[in-house]
């Protein structure tokens, strides 16, 4: 067992902290910096409730070490609401009823992010296969989708430059 | 779930990864991606004492096409080449692979050399990199290996013919010729699973449409990944039509082990082999004559 000195840049704010090699970013996260916005969901890489920025890059929190985010750039879902104001994805996933449970959304609305950083105008189809990493169980694709094109035109319409860490996309 | 213990360590050179890994022997495992390793830990049906992370490695991240063949840096995520124009214009059979690949937000992470030293028989990118005939470029304490990809796996799931102080730097793969082509078909039954059955096929033929070179590797229907070396004999010298193709097809059917699990029963997954060769040498087929 090692442990490390790890210092990371979370939604603007820099955080310091002794880790163990193999705690997983997500626990520290949540459990360490309270941050629980983000959620634990599968434990497999598969469910996508996880995910934040790294880099700008939608990332499965739950399979990345801790130690490998040291020096690194990190957005969560906490980030994107700025200055008491809701960020267009928000706006979108509350008008367009796009959670029911809530559970998937905080990893929804980041890899959401990422895309919209990446192709600020997509199609369906791209929005569908750029979330195709992230399960719903409540069944709520088709207003999720609705929500992405939502905050898609918004972003665009207000020529808004979206709050991220880091360069966009991959 | 929480991983076992172990340390951890980030190379910052080839020379010092495969130093560290001479040095730590077989406890040591490298992180690339981690997109398989690190739910491996988490499951511990991995306990590696120590990590040799690699993702501070500069210069381990590229896609170049040079002299008649494309170079992949170990390190190159898969989704570079999701977007990566070369790989769409030129490699669509290596774009059908990367965008197969778990789903989008792993492939940011995930990476092409991960895939390969993996072995896992359901990972997407050994099949066609047998098909491709693709070479594996290992680097030692010795200096720099040259392994052909059928010689990378061997009969045992998981394994390669790595050696322990050895880091798996770059894949190589021929570029297109003219009358060449190949295409890479999975099924599964939703994004983000292993394959059902996946086929990649590979073919290249000559001014008269005979076939002068073909490959065909087989993904997840067997303990590891399957080379159809009966199917690709059967191709060579002959015109790629209905009967050669359901010809081969049998074949690689045949040289498919699948078992019965809850993708489906195994005389399922042999059919499904079937199938799906007939279509990939057929979309091979059709890109080797200019289609698609």
């Amino acid at each position: 067992m090692s442990t490390h000195h790890i210092s990371v840049t979370i939604n603007g704010t820099s955080y310091e902290g002794e880790v163990d090699s193999r705690t997983l970013l997500v626990h520290w996260i949540r459990d360490t910096l309270r941050l629980t916005g983000t959620h634990i969901g599968c434990d497999t890489t598969s469910c996508g409730a996880c995910t934040i920025l790294v880099d700008g890059k939608a990332t499965k929190s739950c399979t990345m070490f801790a130690v490998q985010a040291d020096g690194r750039q990190l957005m969560t879902v906490e980030g994107l609401e700025q200055n008491d104001k809701i960020h267009p994805l928000q706006e979108g996933f509350h008008e367009e009823h796009a959670l029911q449970c809530g559970y998937c959304t905080p990893g929804m609305m980041m890899t959401s992010l990422a895309l919209l950083q990446r192709n600020p105008n997509p199609t369906e189809h791209e929005i569908r296969v750029g979330i195709s990493g992230n399960l719903c169980r409540c069944t709520g694709y088709v207003n999720i989708v609705k929500a992405i094109q939502y905050a898609a035109e918004k972003m665009q319409a207000t020529e808004e430059i979206p709050v991220g860490a880091g360069q966009g996309g991959e | 779930m929480i991983p076992g213990s172990f340390d951890y360590l980030a190379a910052r050179s080839v020379n010092e990864a495969v130093a560290l890994l001479d040095q730590h022997g077989e406890g040591a495992k490298v992180l690339a991606g981690g997109q398989s390793l690190i739910p491996l830990l988490r499951f511990r049906l991995a306990s590696p004492t120590i990590l040799i992370d690699i993702n501070h490695i500069d210069g381990l991240e590229y896609l170049r096409e040079t002299n008649g063949t494309l170079h992949i840096g170990a390190l190159t995520r898969e989704s570079e080449l999701d977007n990566a124009s070369l790989i769409r214009e030129r490699y669509p059979i290596l774009f059908e692979t990367s965008t197969v690949v778990a789903d989008p937000v792993v492939r940011n992470w995930a990476t092409v050399g991960g895939n390969i030293a993996h072995a896992d028989p359901a990972n997407d990118h050994p099949a066609t990199m047998i098909a491709m005939g693709a070479k594996v470029i290992a680097v030692g304490p010795a200096g720099e290996r040259v392994i052909p990809i059928e010689e990378f796996f061997t009969d045992a799931p998981f394994e390669t013919t790595l050696r322990p102080n050895e880091l798996l730097t770059e894949i190589r793969v021929p570029a297109p010729v003219h009358g060449s082509g190949g295409a890479y078909v999975k099924l599964e039954r939703k994004v983000g699973d292993y394959a059902i059955a996946g086929v990649a096929a590979y073919i290249t033929l000559d001014a008269n449409g005979n076939v002068t070179n073909a490959g065909i590797g087989l993904t997840n229907v067997g303990q590891t990944p399957i080379k159809a070396r009966n199917a690709e004999h059967a191709l060579l010298g002959k015109p790629l039509n209905d009967a050669s193709i359901h010809q081969a097809a049998d074949l690689a059917a045949a040289a498919s082990q699948p078992i019965s699990d809850t993708r489906g029963p195994a005389e399922y997954k042999r059919d499904m082999v079937h199938t799906l060769t007939v279509r990939a040498l057929r979309k091979a087929l059709a890109r080797a004559t200019g289609g698609e």
